[in-house]
């Protein structure tokens, strides 16, 4: 079925791999798509609005969307409940100074955020093209309006797109299928077929074409990338969600306790207060009842304090400062792009610390997606530099038309070249021919290749400085310059690659008329063809492409085979009958490959080497220390996989079974089931499907591939991406992390707890749906181990402490009530409430969420195992919280009976009252703000001066504030507000008082140092025992490794020869309709052959080109 | 086509800052605070500081328990429950028939001091089971009032439910539960050294006994001329419902202890925290023979006017005499508790030493 898909006539321009949109008449529906196109074009009139909030609408709004938190409606409901004087046992201003303050952050914050949200598309980087939607391509400036795009981002691979004139569109609806693209275009009355190679999709790239013409098809959320890119879901991190369960806990505890308390009212009402009645008359209708029905209530708003409403906001500044300290982590910062880390999300910080699973895309983020040819066998004797050999750079001047990008560095092989050895002049020869690249020389001498696959590019690049210049090509022949001198080969065929064969030939004729095959392809295939006389050359090479092989290069054995003009004719004839045959095409194309592709001579092989990102080894395997498994993603095939697998110390030799599973038939169930193993590669067919996990297999696939200590998956689509990391997000209910740098790997970014994006060149896709982005796959350790450790830690600290204080404050309240009826009357003054997780608490503890470190940056990297307490939980979690309510409980016994106790019955110095409620107030909030303080202390880690000024500052400001509030002018001026007057100047000057306050606060500590004295001796932590070497021993620490080079293997594998791309170019090179420069009307019927489309059932759309 | 649009079009940074230019222009600054390498101490729970802290604890605790004690075995109390004593019995079962509420009854109780209390001498009249820190209790008053504010005074706050007002809508003053609820026994002590002595009465200085800042800032009366007297002060007001007196009459013998500055009601406000309590009615004047060096010992009888119903609340009533050291009154339970403390800690300091000594010392564990 297909929809009319409304389509506005935006016309895209595109100039030097940058974006304009032209806009000539725009309907309704994608205006929003290209929104940065029209702040350039339109900003005047044509603005469009992205923010959320206007200046009159901000504040209805805003504390709207407040209020719809749990939190804040509770704690409306608790201002409401005090506004009933029978309820109220608080005065208003407990509840509405901390909601006030907590609602005014908020909507700070989220003014910010809407501004920036306002600025950002205007900010988008233009200079990728076809940012924003896919395009049906109308012209270019290329001959025969052909464009270069790179779509490495989509499958990685160079692909070539015609083009069509204008008309009507008709088009399938949006969807996820980066692969299929079908519609018709009505011209004139004409209606042709649109397919995949027409369009042009959102995330590739313009390369070498100076504008194109295209008509934007789908757009904005619509196109085909953001389709198959998943949703974005709002992410929480683990704790919020336990901290959700604990809140929720809190409320079911907070109930009992209101309810114990109210019990105890109605209990007391009938035995004690019925007879007190006569001090204190019970208003009209109250009877035990429903006085304990109020209490409920009154107690609700005294002990609401276990779920302080500053829990949410302290989160959120805690998380909000350790994401500026990535943000600001020169360690992160790539200089080379000037890109410092960026923390896009500041809510999952904790997350961090947490990771057992990293989902890595290839390209770009493991490799730099360079190819260099770096080392080549010829005739029997191996050039090129080893690992670790310093040796200088070869000098090209003598070659004009050399790439200066190029380096080699072995001078031999330039020396053996120009002294005319003909083994090596036809190795290069061999290398300029046999491909399938479009050179483009837009001046005389200025050459640029355009290859499939990088590896092709570097090999012709390889050629070309070593004098073998390949200039040109037609259908019918490639022009070349060999050492300087012009030679035009007729091409009479192109053997093309495919996975099967693993190797592509070319048949050509040489000026002197000699007919040669070049072929190049995997050693292993290559040997099965060569001539017996190749036998010893076939030995020594071998040798030498274990060795690169070893060194992680990608090989490719190289060969050649004079024809006779007979032969060819007769094979020529052959070809062509093959070539027209309506069926078998495909085998009997293959059997005649077969067939000339025999008798081979051998050349030698070269090896390529697939750059890696710096550090890359490294630090996979530092996190593999951090016991974080890691699984690569790849659109890649296998091969490349592999070998990247080996490259980046993944794979090793020593792994012994390394085997493959096709994950996409019913076949690979008996696979996965039959081997244990120790490493795994699994692969996904290459599949037309999108939905390529199967019900069925996926619980296979899981529990096979984490058996095993490496994964890597290859040929998955950016969908199925997301599959696997949903699959094990779901399954394994472990908090996972992807990461990649592409278009493609949006989708699991999106999907995985935390995404990452690589900010590389290839575009800002990743980056913009990823929660943390910096530019190199190395900085992805220091994330974890150090900022995501350290956030865990201090969030998990924070948490423990914020519990404890605020269920000791309240906890003090619960024993008070057995002395006073249960009249829901306060221990602490109203003041101290309202203040004490505002102003006396706060700071220290946010001191310590921010700058506590156990053991410092460099060595949580050098002991990974120290990132394992996060990965486990062990900091935060139901047990923990429940040890922290036991504790709050003790100490609150501590901090209420002590005080009861020394107080009873007592008086001051000069006999007087001091046990008057005021004074017992002071004492017990005194006694609990030094107890919590002592606590903070012991927790705190890394005191810094900014830690010892909150500490020693918000207990200076408490006795400030008390003794201000507490003053004569304060009471004559808010006469009912402050009726504490003298309190504190009558009772801090006892010394009974002080030296209550010392028995509290060393009963307090002792237990937690002696506790936590023991577990040190018995049983230390990676924690203690790290700490112990760090800071007792004064171990230094040992010097950083030196970056060696990865221990050569003896390697007989050679999987990943360098070939990666897709078949199919040979047939295009040799079509001859890139060249043709035809009319118009020739061209489209060329093109759309089939002019009664299948298609046009559904209704027309009008299109109107400008 | 770079026509189209007439501007170039480049990159947009992120940062609009741009605050710096240059190749290295994003750099973040390295600044101790930004790169988290803030100088710090940490310290932490190692052997040489925590063992050693733990006993200097023991013997901290060991002194302030042992210095305690000996302070406290220096103050000397003596409490008499007067609530059904001696001929007290009378009051306390003619009281419980509420008819009788208000009447004024009179009664003495005696006792004897076997040791002489030495220095200054307070007595105290002490209340169980009274519940003065009942939340809407301890809210029903009106320090605007009681601080003298004019406004107030006719106009008490709806804070003093239900003793704002009486049946004729005069406003009370003081208003309030926690005033009309004011303790209103009065005592006379006599002292007897033996049988047949003369009868001494044992002067009470019954000002002072509030704090400083009470008697002074919180508690003012009204504002008046220097013609008008208290009484005129407090004209159109009426006294609170169980009062027997006004409040500009409370002290018969000191006119300036009258209003909200008698020192008897601001006692009295203070509210207590817990129920049983005690509060200071007097001191002892020691300026004549043969108190001059305290309460000699010997036998006393106290007169009490008894008017305080305690029998609704099963409440009791106490006369608490007591002299004061440095350390308050006599209350041991500090002293002890730091006893306790020490001993726990040593128990403890020896526990972890024995650990330490068993396991840690060698650091088997840490080198694993």
């Amino acid at each position: 079925m297909y929809v009319h898909y409304s389509a506005c006539t935006c016309m895209f321009v595109c100039e030097l791999q940058r974006v304009y949109m032209y806009v000539c008449t725009c309907t309704t529906v994608h205006v929003h798509v290209s929104l940065n196109m029209h702040s350039v074009l339109l900003s005047q009139d044509n603005a469009i609005r992205t923010s959320k909030y206007n200046v009159f609408s901000f504040l209805p709004l805003n504390l709207f969307e407040q209020f719809q938190r749990l939190a804040n409606a509770y704690f409306l409901v608790l201002l409401i409940l005090q506004l009933i004087p029978e309820i109220s046992s608080l005065s208003w201003f407990t509840t509405v100074v901390p909601l006030l303050l907590v609602l005014t952050m908020t909507a700070v914050k989220d003014a910010s955020d809407d501004i920036v949200r306002d600025g950002r598309y205007y900010l988008l980087p233009l200079s990728e093209c076809l940012s924003q939607a896919d395009l049906l391509l109308l012209t270019s400036s290329e001959p025969l309006n052909l464009v270069y795009i790179e779509t490495a981002e989509l499958d990685g691979t160079f692909i070539l797109k015609c083009v069509f004139p204008t008309g009507e569109v008709r088009c399938e609806p949006p969807n996820n299928r980066l692969d299929k693209f079908k519609g018709t275009l009505t011209v004139n009355g004409q209606t042709y077929a649109l397919d995949n190679d027409k369009v042009l999709l959102r995330g590739c790239t313009l390369r070498n074409t100076e504008w194109c013409f295209g008509l934007v098809v789908f757009g904005g959320p619509d196109t085909k990338l953001m389709q198959s890119s998943g949703k974005t879901v709002f992410k929480r991190t683990s704790i919020d969600g336990l901290m959700n369960v604990l809140v929720l806990c809190i409320f079911g505890f907070l109930a009992v306790m209101c309810s114990i308390l109210a019990v105890g009212n109605a209990i007391w009402e009938v035995r004690e207060g019925s007879v007190f009645i006569a001090f204190l008359p019970r208003p009209n209708g109250v009877n035990a009842g429903f006085s304990a029905f109020l209490t409920f209530w009154s107690y609700v708003i005294i002990l609401n304090t276990v779920v302080p409403i500053s829990l949410y906001v302290s989160v959120e500044i805690i998380r909000l400062g350790n994401s500026f300290y990535i943000d600001w982590d020169r360690k992160m910062y790539y200089p080379k792009s000037d890109t410092p880390a960026q923390a896009r999300t500041t809510t999952l910080n904790e997350e961090l610390g947490q990771i057992k699973y990293i989902f890595s895309d290839k390209t770009g983020t493991l490799t730099q997606n360079i190819m260099t040819f770096n080392k080549c066998s010829i005739n029997g004797k191996s050039y090129g530099r080893s690992i670790g050999e310093k040796t200088q750079t070869v000098d090209f001047t003598w070659n004009e038309l050399a790439d200066p990008k190029f380096v080699f560095h072995d001078p031999s092989l330039v020396e053996l070249v120009r002294e005319g050895d003909l083994a090596a002049q036809h190795f290069f020869r061999l290398l300029a021919l046999c491909h399938t690249v479009m050179p483009e020389e837009k001046t005389e001498g200025e050459l640029y290749y355009q290859a499939q696959s990088p590896d092709e590019g570097a090999l012709v690049t390889a050629a070309r400085n070593f004098g073998f210049v390949f200039r040109s090509r037609t259908p019918e022949s490639i022009r070349i310059m060999e050492m300087g001198q012009e030679v035009t080969y007729d091409l009479l065929a192109v053997l093309d690659f495919n996975n099967v064969r693993k190797r592509m030939s070319v048949i050509v004729r040489s000026p002197k008329g000699k007919l040669i095959l070049f072929c190049k392809g995997a050693d292993t295939i290559v040997y099965e063809r060569l001539h017996p006389s190749c036998l010893k050359l076939k030995d020594t090479t071998t040798s030498h492409l274990n060795e690169y092989a070893g060194d992680g290069l990608r090989t490719l054995a190289l060969a050649y085979k004079d024809l006779d003009d007979d032969y060819m004719e007769d094979w020529r004839r052959r070809h062509h009958e093959a070539n027209i045959a309506m069926d078998g095409k495909e085998e009997r194309l293959d059997e005649l490959y077969e067939e000339i592709e025999k008798d081979l001579m051998l050349l030698g092989a070269t090896a390529v080497e697939d750059k890696l990102q710096d550090g890359v080894p490294q630090t996979i395997e530092q996190l593999a220390k951090a016991d974080i498994k890691i699984w690569v993603l790849t659109g890649d095939k296998q091969e490349t996989a592999e070998n990247i697998g080996y490259a980046c110390n993944m794979l090793r030799e020593d792994m012994t079974e390394v085997f493959i599973v096709a994950a996409n038939t019913a076949e690979g169930r008996d696979v996965t089931t039959s081997i244990s193993c120790f490493a795994n590669v699994i692969t996904h067919n290459s599949s037309p499907k999108a939905y390529a996990l199967e019900k069925d297999l996926e619980l296979e696939l899981l529990r096979t591939a984490c058996m095993c200590q490496t994964v890597i998956c290859c040929r998955v689509t950016p969908l199925q991406k997301a599959q696997v990391v949903e699959l094990v997000k779901h399954y394994k209910q472990a908090v996972t992390l992807a990461i990649g740098d592409g278009a493609n790997d949006v989708s699991m970014i999106k999907a995985a707890h935390i995404g990452v994006g690589i900010s590389g060149q290839e575009g800002m896709q990743a980056v913009l749906s990823s929660d943390y982005s910096f530019a190199q796959f190395r900085y992805l350790q220091r994330l974890l181990l150090v900022h995501g450790r350290w956030s865990y830690l201090r969030m998990c600290k924070f948490l423990r402490y914020f519990f404890y204080k605020n269920f000791t404050f309240t906890f003090v309240h619960f024993w008070y009530a057995f002395f006073c009826g249960f009249s829901a009357q306060t221990v602490y003054d109203e003041w101290f409430i309202t203040l004490y997780n505002l102003v006396y608490t706060a700071l220290p503890v946010l001191g310590m969420s921010l700058f506590d470190q156990d053991v410092n940056d460099r060595w949580s990297s050098q002991h990974p195992q120290l990132y394992s307490p996060g990965q486990l939980n062990l900091y935060f979690s139901k047990k923990a919280f429940v040890r922290c309510m036991m504790h709050s409980c003790y100490s609150s016994l501590i901090l209420f009976f002590i005080p009861w106790a020394a107080m009873y019955d007592t008086v001051r110095d000069d006999g007087k009252d001091i046990v008057d409620y005021q004074s017992f107030a002071l004492l017990a909030q005194t006694c609990l703000l030094i107890a919590v303080t002592i606590q903070l202390s012991l927790d705190t880690h890394y005191w810094t001066a900014v830690n010892q000024f909150f500490v020693w500052g918000s207990l200076s400001a408490y006795f400030a504030i008390t003794f201000t509030m507490y003053s004569n002018g304060m009471f004559l001026i808010f006469t009912s507000t402050f009726p504490f007057i003298g309190t504190a100047r009558n009772s801090l000057n006892q010394p009974n008082v002080w030296l209550t306050i010392l028995l509290t606060s060393i009963l307090c500590a002792l237990p937690v140092v002696a506790y936590r004295f023991t577990l040190i001796q018995l049983w230390p932590t990676i924690n203690d025992k790290v700490q112990v070497r760090h800071k007792v021993r004064k171990e230094a620490l040992p010097a950083p490794a030196p970056r060696r080079p990865p221990v050569r293997r003896i390697s007989t594998r050679r999987s990943g020869y360098a070939f990666s791309h897709a078949q199919g170019y040979g047939e295009l090179v040799t079509s001859g309709r890139f060249l043709l420069r035809r009319p118009q009307k020739i061209r489209t019927a060329l093109l759309f052959p089939q002019s009664d489309s299948p298609l046009s059932q559904g209704q027309p759309q009008h299109i109107h080109k400008g | 086509m770079q026509g189209l649009l007439g501007k170039p079009l480049g990159r947009v940074h992120w940062s609009n800052k741009a605050a710096k230019t240059g190749p290295l222009a994003h750099r973040p600054d390295n600044s101790a605070f930004m790169q988290q390498r803030l100088p710090a101490w940490s310290p932490m729970l190692t052997t040489s500081t925590v063992l050693p802290f733990m006993y200097c604890m023991a013997v901290l605790c060991l002194v302030v328990g042992v210095s305690l004690l000996i302070t406290v075995q220096g103050t000397q109390e003596m409490k008499l429950d007067y609530t059904e004593a001696g001929t007290c019995n009378n009051c306390f079962q003619s009281l419980k028939n509420v008819s009788n509420a208000g009447k004024s009854c009179s009664c003495r109780v005696v006792f004897t001091l076997e040791h002489e209390f030495k220095g200054d001498v307070f007595f105290y009249y002490g209340l169980q089971n009274f519940h003065q820190n009942l939340r809407k209790y301890m809210d029903s008053r009106d320090d605007a009032q009681m601080v003298g504010r004019k406004q107030n005074l006719k106009n008490p706050s709806s804070y003093c439910e239900p003793y704002i007002r009486d049946e004729k809508d005069v406003p009370i003053a003081p208003c309030g539960a926690v005033a009309n609820s004011m303790f209103n026994d009065s005592f006379a002590l006599q002292y007897q050294g033996q049988p047949g002595d003369p009868i001494n009465t044992v002067p009470l200085y019954r000002k002072g006994i509030a704090w400083y800042t009470d008697e002074n800032v919180k508690f003012r009366n009204p504002p008046k001329n220097k013609s008008q007297t208290l009484a005129q002060v407090f004209e159109g007001t009426t006294s609170p419902p169980y009062w027997q007196k006004p409040v500009y009459l409370l002290d018969p013998l000191d006119a300036t202890n009258n209003g909200f500055i008698n020192e008897d009601l601001i006692v009295w406000m203070r509210e207590a925290a817990f129920p049983n309590f005690k509060k200071l009615y007097g001191v002892l004047v020691r300026t004549q023979e043969p108190f001059t060096n305290g309460l000699p010992a010997g036998n006393y009888s106290i007169d009490i006017v008894y008017n305080f119903p305690v029998q609704y609340f099963k409440g009791r009533k106490q006369v608490v005499l007591s002299t004061v050291t440095w350390f308050g009154g006599q209350n041991r339970f500090l002293p002890i508790a730091y006893l306790v403390t020490s001993g726990l800690v040593f128990i403890i300091a020896i526990f972890l030493t024995v650990i330490w000594w068993k396991f840690g010392k060698d650091a088997k564990n840490m080198n694993e």
